[in-house]
């Protein structure tokens, strides 16, 4: 074949068809240290290990949940963490039909004469680190390309970095055990339309299938975690079918296939947001040969964070609001939300934040 | 949208969907006047006009024969012919309901400094060509680009001339009316196995697919013409059942969903081979995003042009040939054929012409 089929391939191709089986998703719970402090800050929490470890054992021993979730996207830290109990997190997950995924990217960084577009870093040594991670449990990978959309963005060079980065950073993966979740994110930041975000969601597309072939990628033990298509964050908002439409569209043009599954970050949209818009694209009566879901981390996190304000006593009432939020967005995959899941106000609360970095 | 618009964009799509009709396919009868003067002369049969007329009207007026087809590709020359009775070609074929299409391209030359791999010309004028040929009747048109595989190929110039040559027509022909067929066909000449093709393949529509949208091709609007992926002529055969494996693994890994068919060239394969191998594909139970039909020439036409031996009192018994192979076809496309064809003389015969120039 074109593609590379190591002595996992069997394997990666069952997980990726797992991750991707209709009515689950995917908690993105791999905030790095930095990036959890803010979240932190924002209930007035420290930052520090035992409060990082209790949020994730708060979301990951919510009752009820784990029907909804085929997958955990974890830091480092928190793939050799315990529950208070001195369960590994790895083994409580697998247990209950949770794979472990880990975050293998190590951030973004400039690219020299653009205008502030960036490529993402992570590549020394990932064959290595991806043995580990799997020798810890870890059955999948991801990595977060980011690129911008403005007058002369994105570039051409940006798109083929980021393109390329993705690719071989997916083939390391594959070659150690791990499927790769691809995800090249196209930031909401600015004032264009949808037309311009599905016009260059497709370009950016077109351009990591090319390079995945490239570099011989086997698509079937791949996921990709693509941005919705919609206006831009200073735009005007538009119906969820709208949003459906186009980027049902969008994936139509470029994704073979061959891809078992699609599951979607939620950029800046708001918890309700972002689970309306996947309802809306499995609603949607066209063609579509990969299953639709999630890929959520503010969007499946808010209004839990903030019931738990870091308290004990708040528990249960939190576990309660992830609950909720899991069912909403395990139903949108089956196109079966009908709306209004807790009316919790933090639910509908926008999280986009300008120039977002992880 | 990342594709361009044009005003007959409802209709490239309604085109190329109504040619993906289940149950129906193309048949190819655009053979220049050189090559269709090497089958006319393999029955004896003069190569002048009224020769290669009888032989399209021959074709076009057989009984039952029109239901099957839903589009048929002419030469140049066949698209402003009439029948006997006057009725230009073209009126008589969308009357029928079958949409009549034209060869565009103007052959291969070679690429300097490769192994005889070629390039396909026709570029000049084609906008202007392409209108004329809407006014005349035509709704789709063809282009065939030719690879080949040996030891250095196809080589990445040959693929990316290839490529982006094909993506260059297709846009040119949407922008005036007409639906393209991207024809990347990849010779079966050789000794290699079926793996091997199949690589090649992946890797050649992995291209096509980058350089459409790199064009702005709508891919709605269009139709793929691929070979079907199977050993190399020289190669042990292989049962249809591992061709229809490896061609629609090839397709899932590489063509999205917005096309709306594929439609296979024949090669060198016999009327029989291709029936067969073109029903266990649409038996597969896998994802298939595009319906699969025929695009065929010689695997339509060969034992008709026997049976007729350019003699009019043969007429009736080489059009019942000729619906024999029809409906074989028509049935492939749904999966059932039961490969109980009367086989005419020379259904079992292969095609295959060593390096084969049209």
């Amino acid at each position: 074949m074109s593609a590379f089929v190591g002595k996992y391939a069997d394997e990666l191709i069952k997980t990726a068809k797992y991750i991707a089986t209709p009515g689950k998703g995917i908690l993105a719970a791999d905030e790095s240290t930095g990036t959890i402090g803010k979240r932190f800050a924002s209930i007035n929490v420290e930052n520090n290990e035992s409060n990082r470890q209790a949020l994730r054992e708060l979301l990951f021993t919510s009752p009820g949940t784990f029907p909804c979730l085929s997958g955990v996207i974890l830091f480092e830290e928190t793939l050799y963490q315990k529950t208070s109990e001195g369960k590994p997190f790895v083994d409580l997950l697998m247990e209950n039909g949770v794979i472990p995924g880990i975050k293998v990217d190590k951030g973004v960084v400039d690219l020299a004469g653009t205008n502030g577009e960036t490529t993402t870093q992570g590549l020394d040594s990932l064959g290595t680190r991806c043995q580990e991670y799997y020798k810890a449990g870890a059955r999948f990978a991801k990595w977060r390309a980011v690129l911008k959309i403005g007058a002369t963005e994105p570039s051409e060079l940006s798109i083929q970095e980021n393109a390329k980065g993705l690719a071989r950073y997916a083939i390391i993966c594959q070659e150690n055990g791990l499927v790769p979740i691809v995800e090249p994110e196209i930031l909401t930041d600015g004032n264009h339309d949808i037309k311009k975000c599905a016009a260059v969601t497709e370009t950016v597309l077109a351009a990591v299938y090319k390079a995945l072939n490239d570099h011989h990628v086997l698509l079937e033990g791949t996921l990709l975690k693509p941005n919705m298509v919609t206006p831009g964050s200073d735009s005007a908002k538009v119906t969820p079918e709208v949003i459906a439409e186009y980027t049902v569209t969008a994936l139509r043009r470029t994704v073979p296939p061959a891809v078992p599954g699609i599951v979607f970050l939620s950029g800046g949209q708001s918890e309700e947001e972002a689970t309306l818009n996947l309802n809306a694209m499995n609603k949607l009566a066209v063609l579509k040969p990969w299953t639709l879901t999630f890929s959520f981390g503010r969007a499946l996190q808010q209004s839990t964070l903030k019931a738990w304000a870091g308290k004990t006593e708040n528990v249960a009432k939190a576990q309660a609001t992830f609950l909720t939020r899991c069912k909403a967005n395990s139903d949108a995959t089956l196109g079966k939300y009908t709306g209004g899941a807790s009316g919790d106000s933090a639910a509908s609360e926008s999280l986009y934040v300008k120039g977002y970095k992880y | 949208m990342s594709c361009f618009t044009t005003k007959f964009a409802d209709e490239l799509i309604a085109n190329a969907a109504y040619i993906g009709t289940p149950g129906k396919g193309i048949l190819a009868a655009d053979e220049s006047t050189g090559t269709i003067g090497k089958r006319l002369a393999s029955i004896n049969v003069e190569n002048v006009e009224s020769n290669r007329r009888a032989l399209r009207e021959l074709l076009f007026t057989t009984p039952g024969a029109l239901p099957c087809l839903s589009g048929v590709i002419l030469f140049e020359e066949t698209l402003y012919q009439k029948s006997s009775n006057g009725t230009p070609f073209v009126e008589m074929l969308k009357s029928a309901g079958v949409l009549p299409g034209i060869k565009v391209d103007k052959g291969t030359v070679e690429l300097a400094g490769t192994n005889g791999e070629t390039t396909t010309q026709g570029l000049d004028g084609l906008g202007e060509r392409c209108k004329k040929y809407y006014e005349a009747g035509a709704r789709f048109a063809k282009w065939r680009a030719v690879l080949k595989i040996g030891q250095n190929e196809p080589s990445e110039l040959a693929i990316h001339e290839n490529a982006y040559g094909l993506a260059r027509y297709a846009v040119i022909c949407q922008e005036n009316g007409l639906v393209p067929i991207v024809e990347p066909e990849i010779l079966v000449d050789g000794s290699h196995d079926i793996h091997k093709c199949a690589a090649v393949t992946e890797r050649v529509l992995a291209a096509c697919y980058k350089a459409l949208s790199d064009h702005h091709v709508l891919l709605e609007g269009t139709l793929l013409k691929p070979n079907m992926v199977t050993p190399g002529s020289e190669s042990a055969k292989v049962a249809p059942e591992v061709i229809a494996e490896h061609t629609v693994r090839a397709l899932q890994r590489t063509v999205p969903a917005a096309v709306p068919a594929i439609v296979f060239l024949s090669g060198g394969q016999s009327e029989e081979e291709a029936t067969r191998n073109l029903n266990a594909m649409n038996q597969l139970k896998t994802k298939k995003p595009w319906f699969l039909s025929f695009s065929f020439g010689r695997a339509l036409q060969q034992s008709t042009l026997k049976t007729w031996g350019g003699k009019e009192e043969n007429v009736k018994k080489a059009q019942e040939a000729f619906l024999v192979r029809c409906k074989a076809n028509s049935e492939a496309t749904l999966g059932a054929y039961k490969g109980d064809a009367k086989l005419g003389e020379g259904a079992a015969e292969s095609l295959h012409v060593k390096d084969y120039k049209y």
